[in-house]
């Protein structure tokens, strides 16, 4: 375990009953969120969502219209941002365009009054952890993406700060990059052992930044958790499509454990729905839980539309008889037989109880995702 | 196929009617001006330097150039003074405001100089509205001069400027992106701090911009100066006006008008290029 470097220590931070609202549009509406010290949490949702106005916020650049905000257990929201010891990443990064990186790491810590060499010290030690010491007296402008966004982190904890928030980071690097630097700064957050709240609208970064994503819709909670239990087990139709791909069918429940899908055959989901026979369903079946197989009970029948490789997997999408895709994920190796458009085959569902049923119809769903565009 | 010189002459044809009046207009007046100062008497007899002689070796046409010059510095930086805190306003207001306060800037620039000066007889006059309400309210026992001084023609001239120095500057603060400010803010920065590390620096560029304006334009502001200044203060534009048509001495006024107008240009030109080398980064925003 590498030691810690800030002294501070990372603040808890928990929102309770927040809510806000600019004139007649309510921007968030009832938020609880505890967040333990060092914890790294993601707030992921569609743009609108309310997640930047829970940014602001939390660090102070916004009150809300109700509700609680409290770090370490002390209410903060009359302590205004410049006296909240929170350190901010931005979008665009913001570095001061006409500061060295020097100055722009310095800027926290000469507006504390720190000592000459305190600030000096501590300005080397932060480029050395961002890998910047090369670049101390350039320009902002002078430097990459990568580079601007190190220096923009390493600005952020130079002040010691009790709380990082990190605004869609990634957003401006090349696709590339991203997963280098989402490596490099979850490392460097996790060393310090900040509380860093990072918000983004990608799910991907979400699931490989954090501890915990928060989802918002429309202003509110939709769940909480890891980013496995997230993926696994979504607690809403929304969730499940937002987060990663998903397969979503059309069905009936006939048993306490059984639907009958829309695209052919009954399955068995191997434990209660917990609705009542003859509810509609929607049922989300993740790409990778569905395999070629032969004809037998609770098998899909569907027509191949076309296969496309992926690098490491290969994805097919299927027709079924009631009109609706299915996509497969499959590992590529050899052995498997490319199955050829238009050719009939039979879908199973590898594993039955990472099948999530929802009552929502499919319809609903698309409004939302009209909102998110 | 046209051949190409023609091609090019003909894209040139628009602009034609435009060169023809600027040569007219401007250059043929101007290489007139610099034969006449070339002439050592008014009655135009022998060529030489000596007019220029003449004003480097006269203290008082120096004073006068040097006054001018500082007039202008002055009102520039009362603009620039004034427009700060009206742009950082400007800035921070909702639509109606920002719509307000564009037609009050720009409401001066709508009237005449003539009547905006005019205005400011009134104000400061003797019997004018300042010194009416100081003597009726008792503040002051008797009349103050206002009217006729160096401070009420700067004073006068800062009001008639304003716009010149508050539109560059309202532009350049729109344009600063406000999350430099709020990271100067998240990384515990006081207002005043914002303002002197981020906000100045980064607006330099309208500031000097609005700053060169205002010079140029309140050295050789001949009506208000006139007017407000009442002939008392003797600046290079009624000195010009004085030489040519009161003393009509064409070959020292043409040379006066070519010493002026060259210094101002050179300021001009000088604080441009001193600022475009040191401003650095600033553009990159």
């Amino acid at each position: 375990m590498e030691q810690t470097l800030s002294d501070g220590r990372g603040h808890s931070l928990d929102l309770k009953g927040i809510g806000h609202a600019f004139g007649a549009t309510v921007a968030l509406d009832e938020i609880n969120l505890a967040v333990a010290a060092g914890e790294l949490i993601a707030l992921l949702g569609p743009s609108g969502c309310g997640k930047t106005t829970m940014l602001q916020i939390i660090a102070g650049f916004l009150r809300p219209s109700k509700g609680e905000v409290r770090f370490d257990g002390a209410r903060v929201e009359h302590i205004p941002a410049n006296r909240r010891r929170i350190g901010m990443v931005f979008q665009n990064y913001a570095l001061f365009p006409h500061l060295t990186v020097f100055e722009n790491v310095a800027y926290g810590l000469r507006a504390r009054k720190a000592a000459k060499d305190v600030v000096a010290a501590k300005v080397e030690q932060m480029l050395g952890l961002a890998q910047m010491a090369a670049y101390a007296r350039r320009l902002p402008g002078e430097l990459s993406g990568g580079q601007q966004q190190r220096v923009a982190l390493a600005r952020a904890l130079a002040i010691d700060p009790g709380l990082v928030l990190l605004d869609e980071p990634f957003s401006a690097l090349d696709k590339n990059l991203r997963l280098d630097m989402q490596i490099e700064i979850k490392s460097l957050l996790k060393t310090f052992g900040v509380t860093s709240i990072i918000v983004t609208h990608d799910q991907e970064e979400a699931l490989s930044m954090a501890d915990r994503i928060v989802v918002l819709n429309k202003g509110r909670i939709e769940q909480i958790d890891s980013p496995d239990a997230l993926y696994d087990r979504p607690a809403s139709l929304f969730i499940s499509s937002f987060i990663g791909h998903t397969n979503l069918l059309r069905g009936t429940v006939t048993e306490t454990d059984r639907v009958q899908l829309d695209a052919g055959p009954e399955i068995d989901l191997g434990r209660s729905v917990q609705r009542r026979r003859g509810t509609p369903v929607t049922i989300s079946v993740r790409p990778e839980n569905i395999a070629f197989g032969a004809e037998r009970p609770g098998a899909i029948p569907v027509t191949i539309r076309a296969t496309v490789p992926l690098g490491a997997v290969s994805v097919t999408e299927g027709i079924t008889a009631s009109g609706e895709a299915v996509k497969i994920s499959q590992a590529r190796a050899a052995g498997i037989a490319k199955a050829q458009t238009g050719d009939a085959a039979w879908l199973s569902i590898n594993d039955t109880s990472r099948v999530s049923v929802f009552s929502t119809p499919i319809d609903d769903l698309s409004k939302h995702q009209q909102r998110s565009v | 196929m046209n051949p190409a010189g023609t091609s090019a002459s003909r894209e040139m044809l628009p602009v034609v009617p435009l060169a023809a009046l600027f040569f007219a207009a401007f250059v043929l007046p101007l290489i007139a001006l610099v034969a006449v100062s070339l002439f050592r008497t008014p009655e135009f007899a022998d060529l030489s330097p000596a007019q220029y002689l003449r004003f480097f070796a006269d203290p008082f046409s120096i004073k006068v150039l040097t006054d001018t010059l500082w007039l202008g510095a002055e009102v520039a930086l009362a603009t620039l003074i004034l427009a700060y805190p009206l742009a950082l306003v400007y800035v921070a207001s909702g639509p109606f405001m920002r719509t307000l306060i564009t037609f009050l800037i720009m409401l001066p620039l709508l009237t005449s100089t003539v009547v905006r000066t005019f205005a400011w007889i009134v104000i400061l006059g003797r019997d004018g509205i300042i010194n009416s309400a100081m003597l009726s309210l008792g503040f002051w026992q008797a009349p103050a001069r206002l009217l006729y001084t160096w401070q009420g023609m700067v004073l006068a001239l800062t009001q008639i400027q304003l716009p010149l120095m508050a539109l560059p500057v309202i532009n350049s603060l729109l344009r600063l992106d406000g999350n430099l400010t709020r990271a100067a803010e998240g990384l515990g920065a006081s207002r005043a701090r914002i303002f002197i590390t981020v906000i100045l620096p980064l607006t330099l560029p309208g500031a000097i911009a609005g700053w060169l304006l205002v010079f140029a334009a309140a050295a050789t502001a001949f009506i208000t100066q006139t007017l407000v200044g009442g002939g008392r203060i003797i600046l290079m534009p009624s000195y010009i006006y004085q030489q040519a048509v009161g003393v009509q001495d064409w070959p020292f006024s043409a040379a006066l008008s070519l010493i002026f107008t060259l210094a101002v240009t050179g300021i001009v030109f000088a604080i441009g290029a001193l600022s475009r080398r040191y401003l650095r980064g600033v553009d990159a925003a």
